[in-house]
């Protein structure tokens, strides 16, 4: 039966290690698996569980999880250090529909965790792989020292519009500040013939800012968000997360926002 | 091609003891004194010893799911970091008596862990290979049964369909398996299988195929917020309710070791929805309630072409608060044609 168990997990050596907040870290562990942006995988560790994590970057030989010590498996792979094991089956899921973002005015709303599963899409358009017409990324935290990926916004600021905004005003902050919906409303579209736009983050924050882009007459097909939802198995057997006929584990967890707005849990 | 026999109770008893050297057998029981109430007794699926343990009077309160689906089942067990399948204790081969509904409510099943997402359930299809069906004529509805309404009243995917009559067993043996034991034990006969064709409670479906967004917060549902006690027995007696989550556990003696399990769970059972870090769905039973009927009756249909709700009434028959979801197909096939 092992070939083909669907639920055995695979040990995968974790090789880096870098804490991103007071409760966010990045694991990185040596895997070759062919991944789309928007994936996920089962991650494990025997006697403790299995959850559910987004993969917030790839490479050829290397996959990385960000990953918040919320519950019982996220606090006990907080302990893990590099050289240690880590479990993981998948990637399970659709990913971003990245050949229809070739040669797009691509637009990506992510807040908080929610910029782990965009972060492998935009590196890509960053790093030239997935060429686009422009790209314009709104980025909010809770605060400043919620911000994730510190090092990859220098960069990502090079090559698109970069909004960087931490709910309110901090002292020492010189950066935007509001809620992402704030600065979707100042965005302006004269058409939408060639835009896509991509919403990832809390429920609420999708709600919203899926609302700002409708008012701003973006057509729903040409919206893409991402569910997160408590799953047991990825593959479309457990029921956790289904939403209507839809299954979040196989169907999305990305949707085209002319499907997903018509989910009601 | 079938062939049908009529058997002497004697002969089936006999015959039955003889399929009991090459097979489990499966059927309704009755367990005395292990009912809900003092002096009651429990019906359930249970192996049997002998032809006169078959319950055949009585609705069982769960249903033979778990011969395919164990409320719990060891995945893997672990050793430090290595992981071995667990196998099963043995290879037997198992016939179950059982209903048409109960059988139709395997096949919803069957479209839940072998067809959906193209991914096929190693551990689910494992038991559902080792199933002989032995299907129980039922001409008469019991308490609660709404099969009729729900098209799920008759089926043809049985090997032997049996009628018991006071002194006799007439079958029909389809297949070339049990044809030359049958053909042995009794004499031939003209049975074929009748199926229940009226239920004294009938629901009407809804026909929407989109339900409104309007009904999904509607006060209808609020009823079953302060009815509904979330103790999910209805979807513990559900032939089709397939939900499960995995945990996993370290033996007392050695943390190193331990197993990854996977357990029943319910739709109307707290924490159903919860993730990390404290978001979830559906906190209101009555959200709930809308959940499991729009799946039963209305989305699954969406998903495979046939309503997933095989109309057994088991759920009726075990609550605790008394709620009926035929009422509640009933009253919301209602309300939809009366408009919102």
């Amino acid at each position: 039966m092992s070939d083909r168990n669907p639920y055995l997990p695979s040990p995968v050596k974790i090789i880096g290690l870098r804490q991103e907040t007071d409760c966010e870290f990045t694991l990185t562990v040596a895997a070759e698996r062919a991944i789309t942006p928007g994936q996920f995988f089962q991650v494990s560790l025997p006697r403790i569980g299995e959850a559910p994590i987004s993969v917030s970057n790839c490479g050829p030989d290397w996959i990385q999880f960000t990953i918040r010590a919320v519950g019982r498996l996220t606090n006990a792979v907080q302990g893990l250090r590099p050289g240690d094991n880590l479990f993981i089956r998948g990637p399970y899921g659709t990913g971003f529909p990245v050949d229809r973002f070739r040669q797009q005015r691509l637009v990506i709303v992510a807040g908080g965790s929610g910029v782990a599963p965009v972060r492998p899409l935009i590196d890509r358009v960053v790093r030239g792989e997935l060429p686009v017409k422009s790209l314009d990324l709104i980025v909010g935290f809770k605060n400043r020292s919620s911000i994730l990926f510190s090092d990859d916004l220098a960069a990502w600021k090079e090559k698109s519009r970069l909004v960087l905004t931490i709910d309110k005003p901090e002292e020492g902050w010189n950066g935007a500040t509001g809620l992402v919906t704030e600065h979707i409303k100042k965005m302006q579209f004269d058409s939408f013939d060639d835009l896509q736009v991509v919403v990832v983050g809390p429920p609420v924050m999708m709600k919203f800012a899926t609302a700002e882009f409708r008012l701003l007459k973006v057509p729903s097909e040409r919206i893409w968000v991402s569910f997160e939802r408590l799953m047991s198995c990825g593959l479309g057997k457990c029921g956790h997360c289904k939403i209507d006929y839809t299954y979040v584990c196989v169907d999305g967890p990305v949707l085209n926002y002319s499907h997903a707005a018509g989910l009601i849990d | 091609m079938s062939e049908s026999f009529r058997l002497s109770a004697e002969q089936f008893a006999q015959l039955f003891e003889q399929l009991s050297t090459a097979y489990l057998l499966a059927g309704p029981k009755r367990i005395a004194g292990a009912g809900r109430f003092s002096g009651t007794d429990l019906v359930r699926y249970a192996f049997l010893k002998s032809a006169d343990e078959l319950e055949l009077h009585e609705k069982s309160w769960f249903s033979p799911k778990e011969l395919v689906f164990p409320p719990d089942e060891t995945l893997f067990y672990f050793n430090g970091q290595q992981f071995t399948e667990a196998t099963l204790p043995d290879d037997h081969e198992i016939i179950v008596f059982l209903r048409p509904c109960d059988i139709n409510g395997i096949d919803r099943l069957d479209r839940m862990f072998i067809e959906n997402a193209g991914v096929v359930d190693p551990y689910y299809k494992r038991r559902r290979e080792r199933l002989h069906y032995f299907m129980i004529e039922c001409r008469e509805s019991f308490e609660n049964c709404f099969c009729v309404s729900m098209q799920a009243n008759s089926t043809s995917d049985y090997e032997v369909a049996l009628r018991f009559e006071e002194n006799s067993v007439l079958v029909e043996v389809c297949g070339q398996k049990f044809v030359d034991l049958f053909a042995r034990a009794g004499e031939k006969s003209e049975f074929k299988p009748e199926f229940v064709s009226e239920n004294p409670i009938r629901v009407e479906l809804p026909t929407e195929e989109t339900m409104p967004p309007e009904i999904y917060n509607d006060k209808f549902w609020d009823e079953y917020d302060s009815r509904c006690i979330a103790c999910g027995r209805c979807n513990t007696s559900c032939v089709t309710c397939s939900c499960f989550t995995t945990t996993d556990l370290f033996y007392g003696d050695s943390r190193q070791c331990g197993e990854r399990r996977r357990v029943w769970d319910g739709c109307h059972l707290d924490g159903f929805c919860d993730m990390a870090g404290g978001h979830t769905f559906r906190k209101n039973k009555g959200e709930r309630m809308r959940f499991k009927t729009f799946h039963k009756i209305y989305d699954f249909r969406k998903r495979f072409g046939v309503d997933m709700c095989v109309g057994c009434g088991r759920c009726d028959d075990v609550c605790p608060e008394y709620i009926s979801f035929s009422n509640c197909i009933n009253k919301l096939s209602a309300k939809l044609k009366g408009g919102l």
